[in-house]
């Protein structure tokens, strides 16, 4: 059948992954620190707001472009943290998903050949996604020596006359790594410079722990040029309910409502008003979460530390990065003999983008029990392999 | 009292199993500077104790019976419900006392390993006592929650797939 696909998809690469995860789904007793979402069940309010809607009849589409509460609820929600006027009218876009988000932006905004710069290790959709969009990957990869922090001459280097925009993910996934105001202003004027679109995704901006989140937006002369693309899969722990947003200019929103209406009609109702009970009663539920997350990533950096991972400490989402280069093995041998030997999953850096070898992802979302465990398998595994290579290991220091 | 302080108090409130090395870890401070707040809240008495919930419905031949006693008492004069309150929470038998808000005065919560043994100790010392009025006992069928934790959870696995981006 392999005749009928289309060029586009038959190219595409299947993500690595998955590959992975066909592996892990194997095995029992598995200790995951692969998972990409809250190990925490979505708060007991949301869902039994969400039952009282389904209760009240509310099963039938919503408006297009979302409930308008809840596109005021977004608009407020985003002017309250992180001072940011958006008109829920024109201006914000309800989503399945942050992911549904990303997949509108870049259609909207893509021509054939138009190039879209993609900062590596990054999330695994965007460069599939910018391929379905018609338009041109091109990556930048991020330094280890830099903290994987995106530096504004990286970006002239990658700009050619192509380029129409670039993804931006603050905090990031796989590294963790989290830009402050300082560190955005640089990359903001180089943006400004080049009259580039920014697509700004921030479904980890709840997710900091050190210093204060700004938003890419909020910065001088970004918001005309800036979707911003956010949901309530991580803060709020409803990955499974599919449901995200982008705010931006109101052209840009329109235009993204017009796919949308053709593609999806609505994001899921009930979801809608689960979402609305987060934004309106889910600040104690969100900060417990944090406050949890932040304990955790003290206790994964400090113990991956002691085992002989070099791992710096990640200012946002909930992964650590460490490097395995220690060790002497590649990122994916590393992961697919410690899932073999100890069980414990973790996803080999590379499969985040060639500058990701020599790093695995730990996802830290995952409770204190079974990640003290998951450690202590590690210390075993990674042991075992610096008694064979002492000489990595002091070039490691 | 300082943040860091009210931090280590609501990670022992929820599990005060957790060791000084790891309440250490989980806080970013080192082990010395954890024992040193830990002492300086038992000494002020912010720490009272560290117990362990257990479902007593699990372990064979320990059941336990639990009433709850609504409480009416005459106060005295100087010392208002202190006294009374005092004479009842020093019996082993109660577990917990409150002055509530209400139809009644004092909630009373007692335990004992038998309907019968609970039903002498209110009839006998509590009730007799010269300044309670009145005694309207509530004995537990069911424990479902407990101080914030689900007694029977029975569903409470990870149904996260094992990998995702």
């Amino acid at each position: 059948m392999n005749q009928y696909l289309s060029k586009q998809v038959a190219d595409l690469k299947p993500s690595g992954i998955r590959k992975f995860f066909d592996l892990a789904a194997q095995m029992d007793d598995v200790i995951s620190l692969g998972v990409g979402e809250p190990d925490f069940v979505t708060p007991w309010t949301f869902i039994e707001q969400s039952f009282h809607a389904l209760e009240q009849g509310y099963t039938s589409y919503t408006e297009n472009a979302g409930m308008i509460e809840l596109r005021e609820q977004i608009s407020g929600y985003l002017n309250k943290n992180y001072n940011l006027d958006y008109q829920p009218d024109d201006q914000v876009i309800v989503t399945v998903g942050a992911s549904q988000a990303i997949d509108l932006a870049l259609r909207t905004i893509v021509n054939p050949g138009d190039e879209v710069i993609v900062v590596e290790p990054s999330f695994v959709a965007y460069v599939p996604a910018i391929s379905l969009a018609g338009g041109t990957p091109v990556t930048i990869q991020t330094k280890a020596e830099d903290a994987f922090k995106l530096k504004p001459e990286q970006i002239e280097e990658a700009i050619t006359p192509k380029t129409k925009a670039i993804m931006l993910c603050n905090p990031n996934n796989p590294t963790g790594t989290f830009l402050t105001k300082e560190e955005l202003e640089p990359l903001a004027e180089v943006i400004e410079q080049h009259d580039l679109l920014v697509l700004s995704d921030e479904i980890y901006a709840e997710l900091t722990y050190d210093e204060n989140y700004t938003s890419f937006p909020s910065i001088a002369r970004m918001k005309e040029r800036t979707i911003l693309i956010s949901g309530f899969s991580k803060a709020f722990a409803m990955t499974g309910w599919r449901l995200g947003y982008a705010t931006g200019p109101a052209e840009l929103i329109s235009a993204m409502v017009k796919i949308h209406q053709y593609t999806m009609m609505c994001a899921p109702t009930m979801a809608q008003h689960a979402a609305l009970e987060a934004l309106k009663n889910g600040r104690q539920s969100l900060q417990d979460m944090v406050d949890s997350y932040k304990q955790r990533r003290n206790f994964i950096v400090s113990s991956l530390n002691e085992i002989g991972l070099d791992c710096p400490n990640p200012g946002g989402a909930f992964y650590a990065f460490p490097s395995i280069q220690a060790t002497g093995l590649t990122s994916a041998e590393f992961a697919e003999e410690l899932l073999q030997e100890e069980q414990v999953a973790v996803v080999p850096g590379d499969v985040f983008g060639a500058n990701g070898e020599g790093y695995i992802r730990c996802s830290y979302a995952t409770s204190l029990k079974q990640l003290d465990e998951a450690m202590e398998r590690m210390k075993r595994f990674v042991a075992k392999r610096l008694e064979k290579k002492p000489v990595h290991l002091e070039a490691s220091n | 009292m300082m943040e860091h302080e009210v931090e280590l108090l609501k990670l022992i409130e929820k599990n005060a199993n957790l060791s000084v090395n790891k309440l250490a870890k989980l806080m970013g401070k080192k082990p010395a500077e954890i024992e040193e707040m830990i002492a300086h809240l038992e000494e002020k008495k912010a720490i009272l104790g560290y117990s362990t919930l257990i479902d007593w419905a699990k372990v064979a031949n320990e059941e336990e019976v639990t009433a709850m006693v609504d409480v009416k008492v005459t106060p005295a004069r100087g010392v208002g419900f202190d006294k009374v309150a005092e004479r009842i929470y020093r019996f082993p038998e109660v577990k917990a006392v409150y002055l509530m808000s209400g139809a009644y005065d004092l909630s009373v919560s007692v335990r004992g390993s038998t309907m019968m043994e609970i039903g002498h100790f209110i009839s006998e010392k509590l009730s007799t006592l010269e300044s309670v009025l009145s005694t309207t006992t509530h004995f537990v069928l069911k424990k479902y929650k407990h101080d914030g934790i689900i007694l029977e959870d029975e569903d409470d696995d990870d149904k996260r797939i094992v990998v995702s981006p």
